[in-house]
C-alpha cells in the first residue's frame, strides 16, 4: 500500500503558550453558556416518540373485537431471546369466530428477556402482535414483568386495520365461495 | 486584651468563617450550575425546602435556581454512611480531611475584604488580621494544605490514593517556585510591601497622575504565571492531577466518603476562594476601581466590600469556567510546563522588572 506522508508543521510560538488554544475554547463554551439546555426535563416533559419505535411488544384486536392472533407460534419460533411462550388453544364451536379454529389460551412475553428487536411483529402472518411506543417499564416482582394474555391485549387495545381477512372468509364461506 | 475587644474578635471571626463556609457551599452550587449551563443541562433544580419553597412566586423561582442545593448536599454529606475500610492507617487517615481543610480556612484571615474609615480619619482594612507579611502567611500556610492531600494517599494504603498524593507532592513543589517568584515584581513595584492592604490601596493610585494602576494591566506576565500557577495549586483543572478521575478512580479521596471526603471538598473550594481573593488583591485592585473614590462611612465600607466580593465571585467563576472548557494535561506535560516553562518565564520577569523599576527610579 502506497503511503501518504503527512507534513506536520512545527507549533508557532503563539500555540506553543496554549494560551490562543485556550481563549477559544473560552469562546466556544461562553457561546453555549448562552445558548438554551437541550435536555427535556423528564417525568414533567416526555419525548415524541417517532413512529416505527419498537416499545414493548403487545397484542392487538381488529376494529371488530375479534383477537387476531392464531397462536401459530410464528413468534414464538422467531423470538432470539424466547420471550414468548404460548399455549395454543381451539376456539368453542358456539363463538362466531369457530371459522378461525385456534386463538392462544395464554400468551406471555417475558419483559425482561425481551430485547425490542421487533421480530415478532415482523414474522406474524396476522399482524396480531404490535411493538408499541412505551418506553418506561417497571415492576417490583420478576413475575409481574411476564405479562400475561389479558394484559398484553389491555395495552395493546385496537389498531385500526381494513382487511377484515376472516370476515371475508365468513362471509364467502355464507356466500358459498369458500375459495375465493 | 480587654473582654470586649475578645468578644468582638471572636464574632469577627465567625462572621468570616460562616460567610467562607457559605462561599464554599455556594460555590459547589455554582459550579454544578455552570457545568450544566455549559453542557447544555438545566443543572440542580429540584430540591425544595418545605416552607421557602412554597412561598409563591418567589418560591418556585428559587427552587429552580438550585438555591436549596447546597443544603441537601450538606445532609447528604453528614448523614450517608462513613466507609471506615479495614487496611488504612487510622489516625492518618482521620487526620488527613481535617489537615486539608484546616490551611484553607486559616489562610482567610489576611485576606482584607474591604476598607473603612478610622475614627482618625485614614482608610483600614476590614481584616481579621493585619499582618505585614501577609501575603508570605497565604503562600506558606496555604501549600500546608497539600500534607492533607499526601498524607490522605498515602494513609489510604492502596495504589491509586498513593499515586495521586504523590503526584500532588511533586505539583505542589514544581508551582510553587514560580508563584513566589512570579509574585516578586508585584512588591517590588509597590514600595517592597508584603501586606495585602497596601498593596491593594497602592492600586488605587495614579501613576504619573493620570493612570490607574491595576497590576494586571502593568504587569500581565506575572498575573499570567501567578493565575496558572494558583490553578495548579489548588488542584483545579487542567491540574487536577491529584485526582485525576479517569486515571486513578478518584485520586487521593478514593478512600473516603461521606463527612470526611465533604471536608476534602469544601477545603478545595475554601482554597479556590481564597486564591482568588488573593489574586483580586493583588492584580486585580482588590475594592478599588479606577477613578472613583468611596464616600466615608458605611456606605463606603459596604460599597468596596460588594466590589470586593463581585470580583473575586468572577474569578471563581472564570475557575470554573475553565474547568469545563480544558481537557485535563498529562501529567508530564504539567511538570514540563512548570519547570521548563513558567520558571523560566518567572525568573525572566522578575529580572525584567527589576531593571524597569530601577530605571523607573533612576528618573
Ligand atoms: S402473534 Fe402472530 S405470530 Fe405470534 S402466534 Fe399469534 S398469530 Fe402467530
Ligand atoms: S421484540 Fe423480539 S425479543 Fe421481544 S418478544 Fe418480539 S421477537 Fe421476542
Amino acid at each position: 500500500m502506497a503511503t501518504k506522508l503527512v507534513e506536520r508543521k512545527p507549533l508557532s510560538l503563539a500555540e506553543q503558550t496554549y494560551l490562543p488554544q485556550i481563549v477559544t475554547g473560552l469562546k466556544i463554551t461562553m457561546k453555549n453558556m448562552l445558548k438554551p439546555p437541550v435536555t427535556l426535563e423528564y417525568p414533567e416533559e416526555r419525548p415524541e416518540i417517532p413512529t416505527g419505535y419498537r416499545g414493548v411488544p403487545t397484542l392487538v384486536k381488529d376494529p371488530n373485537g375479534r383477537e387476531k392472533c392464531v397462536s401459530c407460534q410464528l413468534c414464538e419460533f422467531v423470538c432470539p431471546p424466547k420471550a414468548i411462550r404460548i399455549t395454543p388453544g381451539e376456539i368453542s364451536e358456539e363463538s362466531e369466530n369457530a371459522h378461525v379454529e385456534k386463538a392462544p389460551r395464554e400468551f406471555e412475553i417475558n419483559m425482561l428477556r425481551c430485547i425490542y428487536c421487533g421480530y415478532c411483529q415482523e414474522v406474524c402472518p396476522e399482524e396480531a402482535i404490535f411493538l408499541q411506543d412505551i418506553y418506561s417499564l417497571s415492576g417490583f416482582s420478576r413475575e409481574e414483568m411476564v405479562f400475561k394474555k389479558k394484559k398484553l391485549y389491555e395495552i395493546g387495545g385496537t389498531l385500526p386495520d381494513n382487511h377484515f381477512k376472516w370476515g371475508k372468509k365468513k362471509d364467502a364461506e355464507l356466500s358459498g365461495n369458500p375459495h375465493h | 486584651m480587654e473582654l470586649t475587644e475578645f468578644v468582638w474578635l471572636v464574632t469577627k471571626a465567625l462572621i468570616m468563617i460562616s460567610v467562607i463556609m457559605g462561599c464554599a457551599a455556594y460555590a459547589v452550587l455554582l459550579e454544578r450550575k455552570v457545568a450544566a449551563v455549559i453542557q447544555g443541562r438545566p443543572g440542580p433544580n429540584r430540591t425544595k425546602i418545605p416552607f421557602l419553597g412554597n412561598i409563591p412566586v418567589i418560591g418556585p423561582i428559587i427552587t429552580r435556581l438550585g438555591l436549596f442545593q447546597p443544603a441537601a448536599d450538606g445532609l447528604k454529606f453528614l448523614f450517608k454512611e462513613d466507609p471506615f475500610p479495614k487496611h488504612v492507617n487510622a489516625l492518618y487517615y482521620l487526620l488527613a480531611p481535617l489537615i486539608a481543610f484546616i490551611p484553607a480556612m486559616t489562610t482567610m484571615i489576611v485576606l482584607p475584604v474591604g476598607v473603612y474609615t478610622t475614627e482618625a480619619g485614614t482608610l483600614a482594612p476590614m481584616v481579621l488580621a493585619n499582618l505585614d507579611i501577609g501575603i508570605l502567611f497565604i503562600l506558606a500556610v496555604s501549600s500546608l494544605g497539600v500534607y492533607g492531600i499526601i498524607l490522605g494517599g498515602w494513609s489510604a494504603n492502596s495504589k491509586y490514593p498513593f499515586l495521586g498524593g504523590i503526584r500532588a507532592s511533586a505539583q505542589m513543589i514544581s508551582y510553587e517556585l514560580a508563584m513566589g517568584l512570579s509574585l516578586l515584581p508585584v512588591f517590588m513595584w509597590f514600595g517592597g510591601s508584603l501586606n495585602l492592604f497596601d498593596i491593594a490601596q497602592g492600586q488605587n493610585e495614579l501613576l504619573f497622575g493620570f493612570l490607574p494602576q491595576w497590576t494586571i494591566v502593568y504587569q500581565p506576565l506575572s498575573a499570567l504565571i501567578f493565575l496558572v500557577a494558583l490553578f495548579a495549586e489548588t488542584n483545579r483543572l487542567p491540574f487536577d492531577m491529584p485526582e485525576s478521575e479517569t486515571d486513578l478512580v478518584a485520586g487521593y479521596n478514593t478512600e473516603y466518603g461521606s463527612f470526611k471526603f465533604g471536608l476534602f471538598f469544601v477545603g478545595e473550594y475554601a482554597h479556590v476562594i481564597v486564591g482568588s481573593g488573593a489574586f483580586v488583591l493583588l492584580f486585580l485592585g482588590g475594592w478599588n476601581i479606577p477613578f472613583v473614590t468611596y464616600p466615608e462611612g458605611i456606605l463606603g465600607s459596604m460599597l468596596s466590600v460588594s466590589v470586593f466580593f463581585f470580583k473575586v465571585l468572577a474569578l471563581v467563576f472564570f475557575f470554573m469556567w475553565i474547568r469545563w472548557t480544558l481537557p485535563r494535561f498529562r501529567y508530564d506535560q504539567v511538570m514540563a510546563l512548570g519547570w521548563q516553562r513558567l520558571l523560566p518565564l518567572a525568573i525572566a520577569n522578575l529580572v525584567f522588572y527589576a531593571i524597569l523599576i530601577a530605571l523607573i527610579e533612576q528618573f
